[in-house]
This record gives C-alpha cells, sequence and structure tokens, in this order.
C-alpha cells in the first residue's frame, strides 16, 4: 500500500539541510509550523482516544466510575456467543464474498482492458458508481428493492414464477442480501484498480506472449496475474480489513438481525457501546477486533510472500 | 479500424459487450429505481406491476420531506459542514504533506509513523473515548465535534506528500535565495504545482464528509443541526415508512456525488489508485 513507496521514495529527501547549524534549528521550527497543526490534532484525536480505549478495555463502570478489573472483559469476550457469531459472519463474508468479489473484479477489469473496448473512460464511471452513492441513499434502495411485501426483487422472482423471498428478515436470506449488497457496492471500485493495474503493465508483453503461440488464457494466468499479484494484494488486504470493519451495510439494512444473523463485531461493538453504553466491555471488542485485522492482513502478506518465491 | 475482424473476433467481441452490458445494468438498475420511486406515492411502489417510469408525486414528496425532517435546512447543515471540513481538512494535509516531504526534522519519523498507524486503526476503536471527550467538553450537538476530530487526514496527508516529494529543491531554494519566507513560497510557489492533487483531494474529502454517518449520529440530536444521512436515517425507524420520500431524499442526497464524481472522474479516480499501483 501507501506505505513501500513513502518510505522507499524518503531516501533522497533525507539528506541533511544545506547550511549552518542555527539554520537547521530554524527549518526545523518552520517544518513544525507545517507538520504542527496536523500533528497536534492527531495527539488529541487519535494518540489519547487510542490510550484511553485501551485502558478502557481493562476496565469496568461500576456506579459511575472506572475500575480495574484486568483482562475481564477480555475473558467475558471469549465466552459470548453473540460475539462469536458475529466473528463467524465476518468469517463467511471474508471466506466467501472477498474471493467472490475479486475474481468478479478481475473479469471485469480484463474486459474493460480490452484494446478495441470503445468509450473505456464511461463504462468505468458506471461500474464505479456504486461505490460514490451515500450510504444511508444505498441501504435504503436496497430496503425498497427487497421488501418482502411488493420489493421489485420479489415482484421479479414472482413474474419468473418463482417463490417469495424473505430478503431481510429471514436469517439465512438477510445473510445473502447483505454479501450482495456488498458486492454490488465494492465489486466495481476494486475493478477500477484492478484495470489501473492491468493498464501499467505494457501491452507489448502481451503481444509477444501472443506472438510465441500462448492462447488468451494462457497469456493472462502466466504473464498478467504474476505482474498484477501487488494489485491484487492490495485489493484483496482492504477489502478483508474492510469487512472485518463491516457496519454500514448490516446496521442499516438489518441492524445485524435478525437474531445475530448478519451480526459483524462492529456492530456489536456499537451495541454495546452506544445502545448498552457498556463502555469497557466495548473497549475489549474493539482491541480485539485491531488484533484479529493485524493477524488477518500479515498472514496475507505472508502467504503473498511465499507464493513470490516460488 | 482498417483492418476487417474476423467473425470469430467479431463474436468474440459481442459476447463482452453483452456481459459488460449486463454488469453495467446491475451497476445502474438501483440508481434508476431510485429515480423513478421518488416520484411515485409510497403506494404505487409496491404495485404489481411496479412502476418503470416516473409519476407525478415529485412535489408531494418534496413536501412531505420537508415537513418530516426539514429537509432544506438539513441539506445546508451537509453542504456547509463538508464544505468547512473540505477546505481545512485539505489545508491541513497539504501543509503537514509538505513539511513531511521537504524538512528534515526531529519527529519526523515519528509522526510519519502515527500518520500510518491511523490509516490501520479502525474508527470504532476510537468512538467511545472521543464520544466521552466530546461530551466533558459540552460539544455534544455542535458542528465543531462534527468535524474537529477527523481534521487531519492520513489519507491527505500521504497523498500532498507523495507529490511533494517530486517538487525540485533548486525551485525551493531559488525561492530562498530570492528572498521569499518559507510560507509565502509554499503559498505562492509550490502549492499552485499541487493544484491537480489537491483537487483530487478536496472532491475525496468533500464525498468522504457528506457521507460521513456513524459519528454525526452520535455527534447530533435535534433534528435542525442534522445532516442528510443522519435524517434519512431517522425516517427508516419509523413504523410507517414513507418509502418514497425516503427514495427522494436518497436521490437528492446522491446527486451532488454522482456530479462530483462524473466532473473529476479521472482525479478522483487516479487519488484512489496512488496507493495501489506505486507499492
Amino acid at each position: 500500500m501507501t506505505i513501500t513507496p513513502t518510505r522507499r521514495r524518503a531516501a533522497p529527501t533525507s539528506r541533511p539541510a544545506r547550511g549552518s547549524a542555527p539554520r537547521r534549528r530554524r527549518t526545523g521550527l518552520v517544518a513544525w509550523l507545517f507538520a504542527g497543526p496536523a500533528a497536534l490534532l492527531f495527539a488529541i484525536f487519535f494518540a489519547y482516544p487510542l490510550g484511553a480505549s485501551l485502558y478502557q478495555s481493562f476496565t469496568e463502570r461500576r456506579g459511575g466510575v472506572d475500575v480495574w478489573v484486568g483482562l475481564a472483559q477480555y475473558r467475558r469476550l471469549a465466552h459470548d456467543p453473540s460475539f462469536a457469531h458475529s466473528m463467524l459472519n465476518a468469517g463467511l463474508i471474508l471466506t466467501v464474498q472477498v474471493p467472490v468479489m475479486i475474481v468478479l473484479a478481475l473479469v471485469l477489469a480484463v474486459l474493460l482492458n480490452q484494446s478495441w473496448l470503445r468509450v473505456r473512460g464511461t463504462w468505468r464511471a458506471v461500474y464505479f458508481l456504486p461505490a460514490v452513492t451515500t450510504l444511508v441513499a444505498y441501504s435504503v434502495v436496497f430496503q425498497v428493492l427487497l421488501k418482502t411485501d411488493g420489493g421489485l426483487a420479489n415482484q421479479a422472482l414472482h413474474a419468473l414464477g418463482l417463490g417469495q423471498a424473505d430478503w431481510l428478515n429471514s436469517p439465512g436470506w438477510a445473510r445473502v442480501s447483505v454479501i450482495g449488497s456488498i458486492t454490488w457496492r465494492w465489486t466495481g471500485y476494486n475493478a477500477v484498480i484492478l484495470l489501473a493495474g492491468l493498464q501499467a503493465i505494457g501491452r507489448e508483453q502481451y503481444e509477444a506472449a501472443a506472438l510465441d503461440g500462448a492462447g488468451v488464457l494462457r497469456v493472462y494466468t502466466s504473464v498478467v496475474l504474476p505482474q498484477l499479484r501487488p494489485v491484487v494484494l492490495f485489493c484483496v488486504i482492504t477489502s478483508s480489513i474492510g469487512t472485518l470493519q463491516l457496519f454500514d451495510e448490516n446496521y442499516v439494512l438489518t441492524r445485524g438481525g435478525p437474531g445475530d444473523a448478519t451480526l459483524t463485531p462492529v456492530v456489536y461493538l456499537y451495541k454495546i457501546g452506544f445502545q448498552q453504553l457498556d463502555f469497557g466491555y466495548a473497549a475489549a471488542i474493539a482491541w480485539v477486533v485491531v488484533a484479529v485485522i493485524a493477524a488477518v492482513s500479515l498472514v496475507q502478506f505472508a502467504l503473498y510472500g511465499r507464493e513470490r518465491d516460488r | 479500424m482498417n483492418h476487417k475482424t474476423s467473425p470469430v473476433t467479431a463474436l468474440r467481441r459481442t459476447a463482452v459487450y453483452v456481459v459488460l452490458v449486463a454488469g453495467a445494468l446491475v451497476s445502474l438498475i438501483p440508481f434508476y429505481w431510485m429515480a423513478v420511486a421518488g416520484t411515485h406515492t409510497s403506494d404505487e411502489l409496491f404495485h404489481s406491476p411496479p412502476p418503470f417510469l416516473p409519476g407525478g408525486a415529485l412535489l408531494h414528496n418534496l413536501m412531505g420531506l420537508q415537513r418530516s425532517i426539514g429537509f432544506g435546512r438539513v441539506l445546508l447543515n451537509s453542504l456547509g459542514i463538508a464544505l468547512v471540513y473540505t477546505v481545512l481538512s485539505s489545508l491541513l494535509s497539504a501543509m503537514c504533506g509538505y513539511g513531511l516531504a521537504k524538512y528534515r526534522f526531529r519527529g519526523r519519523g515519528l509522526l510519519l509513523g502515527v500518520v500510518l498507524a491511523t490509516m490501520m486503526i479502525p474508527l470504532q476503536v476510537l468512538l467511545v473515548p472521543l464520544f466521552q471527550m466530546m461530551s466533558s467538553l459540552g460539544w455534544i450537538d455542535t458542528y465543531q465535534a462534527v468535524v474537529l476530530p477527523f481534521l487531519a487526514n492520513s489519507f491527505g496527508i500521504l497523498l500532498m506528500r507523495q507529490s511533494f516529494l517530486d517538487f525540485p529543491d533548486e525551485i525551493l531554494e531559488s525561492a530562498r535565495i530570492d528572498g521569499a519566507g518559507e510560507l509565502r513560497t509554499f503559498y505562492l510557489v509550490v502549492i499552485p504545482t499541487a493544484r491537480p492533487q489537491l483537487a483530487a483531494l478536496m472532491v475525496y474529502t468533500f464525498m468522504a464528509q457528506w457521507n460521513s454517518f456513524i459519528w454525526p449520529l452520535l455527534m447530533l440530536n435535534t433534528q435542525d443541526k442534522y445532516t442528510v444521512p443522519v435524517a434519512l436515517n431517522t425516517l427508516t425507524g419509523l413504523t410507517h415508512v414513507d418509502y418514497a420520500g425516503l427514495m427522494l431524499g436518497s436521490l437528492l442526497a446522491t446527486l451532488p456525488l454522482l456530479a462530483l464524481f462524473l466532473v473529476f472522474q479521472r482525479q478522483f479516480v487516479a487519488g484512489l489508485l496512488g496507493g495501489a499501483l506505486k507499492g
């Protein structure tokens, strides 16, 4: 992601500034004039709450004061069926929705990359549109589309002579609906990123492979995909992090229900923190989510590194 | 396009277009349905067959929205908040990005580390402490509580830093020799060269603030201070949901974003890709 390039690019500017020592001290001051305001805001609104939340996760509110309870909140979390359910839901989306979406996005990107395609910019815009929609608008539209009585989806099923589905109120269908709407919203976004990755690979490379007698599929699997791997990894990691932080769709479409069927860790955190006002427990949930995100990203990086060595 | 295409190629190309059109329909139908639904009454929406063309209830729905959530006021709130946020946040990003790109100073590594860390920590970790902070400051239900905590924007800082890294040091040196102060140099010499990236950042920032939901939902609790997403959300929780009004509200909330996106598409997509491609 952005980490590698910034670090790598930083090297040339890292040369010590020319000039005498007092002059350098002055530029240090000037530098803080530029970077200071943002740094101050980060300290107040990022570093402090981050520390506060970590501390809070070891406390419990009793009679209006935070009491230190050690790991009790984390132990409670380990035996909380709702939290387990929310992790399972995230896991399901991570292992089913993310791969399906990335493959769909890859196919789309390859189609959009055909050299003879007309008005490529328009296609790209059309596919990207779902990602720029206002969240609430998007969830409202899907609520109306998926309404059990008379919603467009059920009317279409009816017209085809098929049965009706209780899209948002039965556990199974609610999962399908949430997964479907996430896919609708983010596939094009990933496709546009992958398309840019494809465009960065010189066309002469495919042409050379094609001249050597490789079929279309072969060209893609052995020439294009290996080079596209960093961009695919970027999409997989951002989608995975997005899945583990999933809140919007599940909160607005189903409020995590019915039961815990579409509960995600962050929707659960929100309910615990802001509906039950159990701040210590909410903080513990938050830090477990952070740990899981870090672990999943690390695993993905490791897998990626191993594949590259092959 | 001078050479003739063989029948097999033509067939293959047709197939690609068919798939693309089908995908585009999936992508666009919800938008179309939103536009159509906003011009019908709620009852008409769920008729069988459903309406496929615009109806005549646009004004009725608009007045309904104005009555139920004061939609005009809410739109202005959203616009004002998003504009103030965009200007301040982009300025801060540009300044901080410039400082990180062009100066070497004590604490630079730490600051860069913090910037990167904010991108990896989910917002939800900060929600409870931030909420408590705002509440002890007595800032609940104020606009500064909505805007201030997220003004420093890591994505923007990294984006601006990236674009300033390429700025030639010689020009800075010669501006210094000419006696221009550091701030003057920044505003008059450096900023103008980064205009495209700054424009992309501003579009991105505006959209993000316009769409922002959880934080304003937590901070604002009187109706005449609500932003569009928060106000629309109150409508979804009622026992008798006015779906047509909601669809119209959603359409009006989406239109500014669509317009911005279509105008600045190139810059916007380039900005998003900055991180993905230079890896």
